[in-house]
């Protein structure tokens, strides 16, 4: 089985310093693959060369058995590799279904000639694009907000409008950072269900993620980094229990 | 998405508000088609074509600073492009008007991918002085070249002929802008609605992030100049007949800077704000003439007061939603689903029905 999306000794150096260093993971069909590790371990840099942000300093990207190593990050998530980002970057003075019609900007009609006379056409692929955005946001339960403008939602609702973008694509492989950083308990709940959803459809999911009860709970593998480096890798429950990763990370967490 | 049918309300035909909006906007067309019927002061019909021509090249700016976030200081090279083209093949070599507007075109298409190509990639503000040159280069040109006439410009530029008509009077171009106008908000109004609408936007709001959606945002930041070179150009090439001579000095960082002075205080992205914010840029100060040499003043000091109050403009996009909301409420209707008929969301929304 090829893995749907693999790193080949994965290193970036910023200046003197290796942000990450020999990573070498591969995410094969249908997995849940979570990222965890400390603040600082290099999660959200391996994203950013994942998806075309940043260009590795040496190694390189698989996705679907082709390099996608160092391409524009638009031109990466033309290949089916869609991210949210850490932070939440929606497009705030847009309406939520904008931000979602946005996010399916490469199924949409780009025929000058059909867009300026409004042509039978045009309207059709319109339409059924405003049906699939009301589609995702049904599926992340935000459908009743779609006129109202990103920038007014909750943080949480944000979050989940951010998945909606991401699904209106149909990709291939969705790379979450940290969804259920910073929200309430209810909207945790609500996410992690929506992940599970998305996992369910058969899309393969890589998330970073400081929750570990979430991890544990929805994740199928588990990759720990640590200063750049993967200190462990494997299933959950056999993650859960290294000694390493206890050291690093959840020995910490836990006291 | 095949096992998620999202169940949508089929779109009303009848709604107060969407009924309200279409006669209101009947209504604005009909009077400003009317002007010239009401008045025959060559001075207020000159005023109104001034605005007019504003409302064209607004409307060509909002591409490039209101959808995509670009802040182009050097626009009016574009409608300077466009009208030395026109002045200088319907004087020298004779062409018509109609025929001029072409070359007008491709040499702004040109330019725009010679200035855009290696600067768009820039920032907002580096993009800004970029254009700030390239507006003065292009007057400096007009100013030195011989086929430009010089400081004194083209003069004697013959009438536009639309096939036998001879469109002569302040009144006929009046109606040449008019139609102009109109043909311009729809273009805009079009591509708002279309894929790079909402790609500009996305540009506009979080370049990187516009990345992630597979928005090629160079290619796109580059249409958005080209698409505003286009409509600044076409009409710069009505311009000069209208004015039958012209001269570097309409051209210049002035003109430039009224421009976006119509796009601001309209409100950036709005096609009815962009037009209304040209109209008030326009008349404003002929209003306050009787002010004499303060009348700029008075306009800075309103236009300041304008940008404190209402700092995304007088008619922001989105700027009837409360209103829409209200109306529609009132009349016992509420909006489900954006299938059901709440065009002012988007600006244009595909119908199903014709």
């Amino acid at each position: 089985m090829t893995a749907v999306l693999e790193t080949d000794h994965l290193s970036l150096q910023f200046g003197g310093v290796n942000a990450l260093s020999d990573l070498s993971i591969e995410v094969g069909e249908g997995a849940l693959h979570a990222i965890i590790g400390p603040n600082g371990a290099g999660k959200t840099s391996f994203f950013n060369c994942l998806t075309g942000y940043y260009k590795p300093t040496s190694g390189a990207v698989r996705f679907q058995g082709a390099e996608v190593t160092g391409l524009d990050a638009a031109k990466v998530a033309a290949l089916g590799i869609r991210r949210t980002f850490q932070n939440i970057r929606v497009f705030p003075k847009m309406s939520v279904l904008e931000n979602v019609l946005a996010g399916g900007h490469l199924r949409a009609t780009s025929n000058l000639l059909a867009i300026t006379v409004a042509s039978r056409g045009f309207r059709r692929s319109e339409r059924t694009l405003h049906h699939e955005a009301m589609a995702s946001l049904e599926f992340v339960g935000l459908a009743d907000q779609w006129n109202n403008l990103a920038g007014d939602l909750p943080y949480g609702m944000r979050k989940r409008m951010e998945l909606a973008r991401v699904l209106i694509a149909n990709p291939v492989v969705v790379l979450l950072d940290e969804p259920a950083a910073g929200v309430s308990s209810v909207e945790r709940e609500e996410l992690s269900r929506v992940i599970r959803r998305i996992h369910d459809r058969g899309t393969c999911v890589v998330m970073i993620e400081h929750d570990v009860d979430l991890v544990m709970e929805i994740a199928t593998d588990v990759t720990v980094l640590d200063n750049g480096r993967i200190i462990a890798s494997g299933l959950p429950q056999d993650v859960r229990t290294n000694p390493d990763v206890v050291r690093a990370y959840m020995g910490r967490k836990r006291k | 998405m095949a096992t998620e049918t999202a169940v949508l309300p089929t779109r009303s035909r009848v709604d107060g508000f969407r009924v309200l909006r279409a006669g209101l906007i009947v209504a604005l067309v009909v009077a400003a088609a009317l002007v010239p019927q009401a008045t025959q002061n060559q001075y207020y019909l000159g005023v109104a074509f001034q605005a007019e021509m504003l409302m064209c090249l607004a409307l060509g700016l909002n591409i490039v600073v209101g959808y995509a976030g670009m802040l182009d200081l050097g626009f009016a090279a574009f409608f300077a492009i466009g009208a030395y083209t026109t002045g200088i093949l319907s004087t020298k070599e004779h062409w018509s008007i109609i025929a001029s507007i072409a070359p007008g075109v491709l040499i702004a298409v040109v330019c725009a991918l010679i200035i855009g190509f290696p600067t768009l990639r820039l920032r907002s503000d580096y993009l800004a002085v970029v254009t700030l040159g390239f507006g003065e280069i292009i007057q400096t040109i007009a100013i030195n070249l011989n086929q430009t006439g010089g400081p004194t410009g083209i003069y004697a530029i013959p009438a536009l002929t639309i096939g036998s008509v001879v469109v002569e009077s302040n009144t006929g171009y009046y109606y040449v802008f008019f139609v102009l106008v109109i043909v311009f908000a729809i273009f805009s109004t079009r591509l708002r609605g279309s894929r790079l609408g909402r790609a500009w936007l996305c540009i506009r709001e979080d370049e990187d992030a516009a990345k992630a959606m597979g928005i090629n945002t160079n290619h796109y930041k580059l249409y958005a100049y080209m698409f505003g070179a286009v409509l600044g150009s076409i009409t710069g090439s009505l311009y000069a007949p209208a004015l039958t001579a012209i001269s570097p000095a309409s051209f210049g960082f002035s003109e430039s800077l009224l421009i976006v002075m119509a796009v601001a205080i309209g409100g950036l992205g709005s096609i009815w704000g962009v037009m209304f914010g040209a109209a008030v840029v326009e008349i404003f100060p002929e209003v306050f003439r009787s002010f004499a040499q303060a009348r700029l003043l008075v306009f800075g000091i309103a236009l300041v007061i304008l940008m404190v109050v209402r700092p995304r403009g007088l008619f922001p996009e989105r700027a009837f939603q409360g209103l829409g909301a209200r109306v529609r409420s009132r009349l016992g209707r509420t909006v489900v689903s954006p299938l059901s008929g709440a065009g002012e969301a988007l600006v244009s929304l595909p119908s199903e029905e014709s």
